[in-house]
Order: structure tokens, then sequence, then C-alpha cells
């Protein structure tokens, strides 16, 4: 587990946190701007100096009851923030260098051609950051941070600076960090879009407090969250491919062990791959009984598990349980009055839109 | 030129040397940390430092001469430590212009440092880097233009100092009789094609120094990582 305890009093607020994050997948801190999540990352790395403990497994970093505290570049860490802080004397392969000379060999686990090979930068080894693209500079800084081979790897909105299509361009290479390196993640975010596709774990702040904090897929199905207001509201489930169907480039995704099938667009991915599935709440919606004659080809039986208000007077949030699997679904509250909905209550889901992530 | 010039010349140009080398070495730390302090005594300091810009230099002479001389702290201390006295000493006039020229080396060098942002510094400290090794590995290199700039405004400002060195070093040809005081004894003795030769020299000087330094430096290369 990492773990740290921190206590900083601030402008405004006094942050007061304690946090318990498992050791692999990526934990992302997820908060408004100001809410103390950038200010936590910079104390688990010993750049701010939070009262407190700090600890990753066994090893710890601070621990205040003993008067213990790792300087940063004495702690096996890796960060990576906005806008990259390139080294802009030195070409790219130099700035690969710096970080992986001064770690003992005994201790450099990755070899630098994995991580070039990882995030598609063998052919700006010359170059000089200043030459680069947002999305380039963010996967160099990425690699740079990876080649000191961290325990740890703590990322503070590194997606934040880049427009959407550079997003699109570095989120695959985050996605196949997770997948062929063993580093936990600790990821700074207040994009739901990003938490839902990178993270593992969710940790929700505000004004320097942990509102709430689990596994995402839970996170994401509670009403009760800040995750579940906004267009951004959605389960996130974990699903394999089962079918492909050719004829209509379409893809059979099973969630879990029971009858909860959805079809989504076939990308290509083989028979068997596991794949990261997000259904939004405002493209669910709920009938007292099938429907026959209908655009929509999701259809699943479940049960109303728990009805909440949203955050405009005239929505509601229906959480629906197909089998064990929990699905979010924004309607009217005229159409819930109306439909009669009440906790325990069998219905129909159709879910119109799913979103493949991985 | 006359030989007892180009003695003037040779002196001058040790002075401004030996100014300039000692300047770097005091001067960097002092930049650095007037750069990078929270210090409340900052203000202070940096008053301090800037003294010689406005102070007319025959105060700074003059408070030199007193604490230097053999009634003086400074000048007790050089003797009991068997060095001498060092008024009227080429080693009197290079400390006297390393006081006089300190702000034109710190200046430029505080400027460089406090322009490099403290996130590419502590992205030194995340990727192991200890606090010198950031500093000789990010701070320095990344301060070059600052550095270069310090030691030109160093070397130029030393060989064009003239009042400090009439307090301190007076006139001693081959051990403080530099440039500018050369220059002031021919036109006190109406040697005006003499005066006129070194003076267009020192002219011709600071203007190729100048030229140099603005030429060198004029690709500001900034850190356009900040940019989008």
């Amino acid at each position: 587990m990492i773990e740290a305890r921190l206590h900083l009093p601030r402008d405004g607020f006094t942050l007061d946190v304690a946090l318990s994050l498992p050791e692999r997948g990526v934990s992302a801190l997820f908060g408004p701007s100001g809410c103390g999540k950038t200010t936590v990352l910079r104390a688990l790395a010993g750049l701010e100096r939070a009262a407190g403990r700090v600890a990753l497994g066994s090893e710890v970093w601070q621990d205040d009851a003993a008067g213990a505290f790792v300087p940063t570049h004495r702690r096996a860490l890796g960060y990576v923030i906005q806008d990259a802080a390139l080294f802009p004397h030195l070409d790219v392969q130099r700035n690969l260098d710096y970080g992986r000379r001064r770690i003992p060999p005994a201790l450099r686990r990755i070899e630098p051609e994995q991580i070039v090979d990882l995030l598609g930068i063998a052919h700006l080894m010359r170059r000089r950051p200043d030459t680069l693209s947002g999305g380039e500079r963010q996967r160099v800084a990425i690699a740079r941070a990876l080649a000191t081979s961290p325990r740890l790897l703590l990322m503070d909105e590194p997606l934040a600076a880049l427009d959407a299509q550079r997003k699109a361009e570095v989120l695959p290479y985050l996605d196949r960090l997770h997948a062929e390196l063993a580093i936990p993640v600790v990821y700074v975010s207040h994009a739901v879009d990003e938490v839902a596709r990178l993270a593992h774990h969710l940790v929700l702040l505000d004004r320097g407090r942990v509102v709430a904090a689990g596994p995402l897929a839970d996170m994401m199905a509670r009403l009760d969250l800040p995750t579940a207001r906004g267009e951004g509201a959605g389960v996130v489930l974990d699903a394999v491919v089962a079918e492909r169907d050719a004829p209509w480039q379409l893809a059979r995704l099973q969630v879990g062990d029971g009858d909860f099938v959805l079809w989504a667009r076939d990308h290509g991915l083989p028979v068997g791959s596991a794949v990261r599935v997000r259904v939004l709440a405002r493209d669910v919606s709920l009938t007292r009984a099938p429907q026959t004659g209908t655009s929509i080809g999701n259809q699943l039986a479940g049960t109303v598990e728990a009805i909440a208000d949203d955050e405009h007077a005239a929505l509601a949030l229906v959480r629906v349980r197909v089998g064990v699997v929990p699905v979010v679904a924004r309607l009217t509250r005229r159409s819930a009055f109306a439909l009669q909905l009440a906790p325990g209550q069998p219905v129909w889901a159709h879910v119109k839109t799913v979103a493949l992530m991985e | 030129m006359t030989p007892a010039d180009w003695t003037a010349v040779r002196l001058t140009a040790q002075l401004a040397a030996w100014t300039t080398l000692l300047l770097l070495l005091v001067g960097t730390p002092v930049g650095w940390w007037l750069a990078r302090t929270r210090s409340r005594l900052k203000p202070l300091w940096s008053a301090v430092v800037a003294m010689p810009i406005v102070l007319p230099p025959t105060v700074i002479g003059f408070y030199l001469l007193l604490l230097m001389g053999p009634q003086g702290p400074v000048g007790q201390l050089t003797q009991s430590l068997g060095l001498g006295r060092l008024p009227f000493t080429f080693a009197g006039l290079v400390v006297a212009s390393v006081l006089y020229s300190m702000p034109f080396v710190v200046q430029p060098l505080q400027q460089a440092f406090e322009a490099i942002p403290a996130r590419t510094l502590e992205a030194a400290a995340t990727l192991r880097a200890g606090p010198f090794d950031r500093f000789f590995s990010v701070a320095l290199p990344l301060a070059r233009p600052g550095l270069l700039t310090a030691a030109v405004l160093g070397f130029a400002h030393t060989v064009g100092e003239f009042g400090v060195v009439l307090m301190i070093g007076g006139n001693i040809p081959g051990a403080t009789r530099v440039l500018s005081v050369a220059i002031y004894d021919h036109v006190e003795s109406t040697e005006f094609a003499d005066a006129h030769r070194l003076a267009a020299a020192m002219v011709v000087f600071a203007m190729v120094v100048l030229v140099a330094l603005y030429v060198v430096n004029r690709p500001a290369r900034t850190d356009r990582s900040t940019a989008p």
C-alpha cells in the first residue's frame, strides 16, 4: 500500500488527508481546481513539506513522529507535470539519460530501449525540447521519469496542457504504461474522462479533504458523489470481447459472468481481449417492459437499486443492477414518477452508446 | 605608445582578469542566493550589492582606504596575517575592484538564475539530482548567457574604473597605474596625443566588447516548453 497522512495549512483551507492507495494500477486523485490534489502529489514527492507520514510499502519516505524525511532526490519516484519541464539545454537523449545516470546500475530495472519503444520516441532522440510538439514533449517527460526505474510514478495533470488531438495521441501510451510496466501510478486530474479511462482506484478530494475513495467501478456507480454530476456521469465496466460480428462490424462484450451483454462497434480487438467500457448515464433509458421496434440494440433486464436527485431539479439519477453489475441512468424526474420507479422494482435498461476505452 | 603606457595596458588587463575571476567565484553563489532566497533580508542584501552603482567611487574608495589602512580592521587583519597593507598595492586594487564591480556581475547572474523555472529544478530533484548536482547540471548551464554577460560587464567595468583606483591604488607605475589613471596623467601633463591614443583605444575596446556581448546573447534562448 501507498500510505500517506498529510496535514498542511493552505490559503483558504487546510489540507488534511489520509490516503491508502493500492501498490498496483492507477490511483486517481480527482477534484476541482484548488482542492489540494497537486499539493498531495507534491507532498508525496517531498517537493512540499506537509506534516505527517508517507510510506511506499515498507519504505518510509516521511515520518514526522520519527523525525524522518527523505529528500526528493533520494525517493525512487518519477514525477511528470502538465508542462513536461524538460531540460531545454539537453536533447531528448540526454534528457532521458539525466535521471538514469543518477541511479545505481543494479537498480536499473527498465531498459531505455523498452521505454523509448513504449512511448514511441525513437525518432526524437536528437531533437531539442523546444522543437517538439506538446504531445511529444509529454511523452519524453514520461520516458525520462520511467528511465529512473521508479517504484512509484506521480503524474500531475499530464494531459491538461494538450488539445483533444494531442490528448488522444498520448492516452494510448498511458494505457500501455500500465499494461507493460508494473509501476503504481498516482494520477492527478480534474477531467472525469481521463479518470474513467485510466484509473483503477479513485480518491475524490474537495477543499483539502477526502470526500470518498475506493475502486473506480464502485465509485462511478455511486449517486452521492460529485462524479455523478455533469455530463461525465456514468459507470465504468470491465468486459471481455466475446464475439465479433463481421457483417455488422459489431463486437459482443461480456460484462461479468451473467447475462450482461453489450453490443458495441468492433474496434478490431480479438475475441478474449479485456476491455474497459464506459456507459454514460445520459445514454441509458429505462422502461417497465422490454421494447420492440426500437433502434437501441442493448436491452438489459435489471432491478432498480437506488434513486437520487441530480444537479438540476428536473433530473434524477437511477442505479439499476443488472445481475451484480450496476448501471446508472439519468432520467427526468417526471419520467421516474410516470414509471413509478422504486428500489427493488424490475426494469429494462436500454443502452444507446457504449464507449470502449482500451 | 610609450613603454609606460604598455605597462599600464598590461596592468589594467591583469587587474580586470583577476577581478572578473574572483567576482565570478564570489558573485555566482551570491546571485544564486539572491535569486532563490525567501529571506526577509533579501532587499537589504540586494541594496548592499547594488550600492556601488549609486555611490560616487570616491566614497567607496574613502571607506575602503579607512578599512584597509593600518588602523582599519581589514588592515590590522592583513598585517597580523603577514600580508602587509593593501592600499597602494595591486592586491589592494583587486579587492577594491571586486567590491566596486560586484553589482555588474551579481545582477546578471541573479536575473539569469531567477529566469530558471522552479519546476525545472524540481524535475531535476525528482530525477535523483541533489542540490549541488542540480546547481551544476541544470542551473549553471541554463544561466550561461547571464554568466557571459556578468563576466563581460565585470571585466569592462573594471577596465573603466577610475575614482576607486585613484583612492586605493594611487599612481604607482607597474603596480597601480592603470589605463584610466595613465590617461588622466597625460591630460594633466598636456600630452594630448598620448591621451588620445589611449582614450580612443578604450572607446574601441568598450564598443567591441559590448557589440560582441549583444551579438552572442541575441537569440534569447527561451524555454518554449512553457508555451502550449
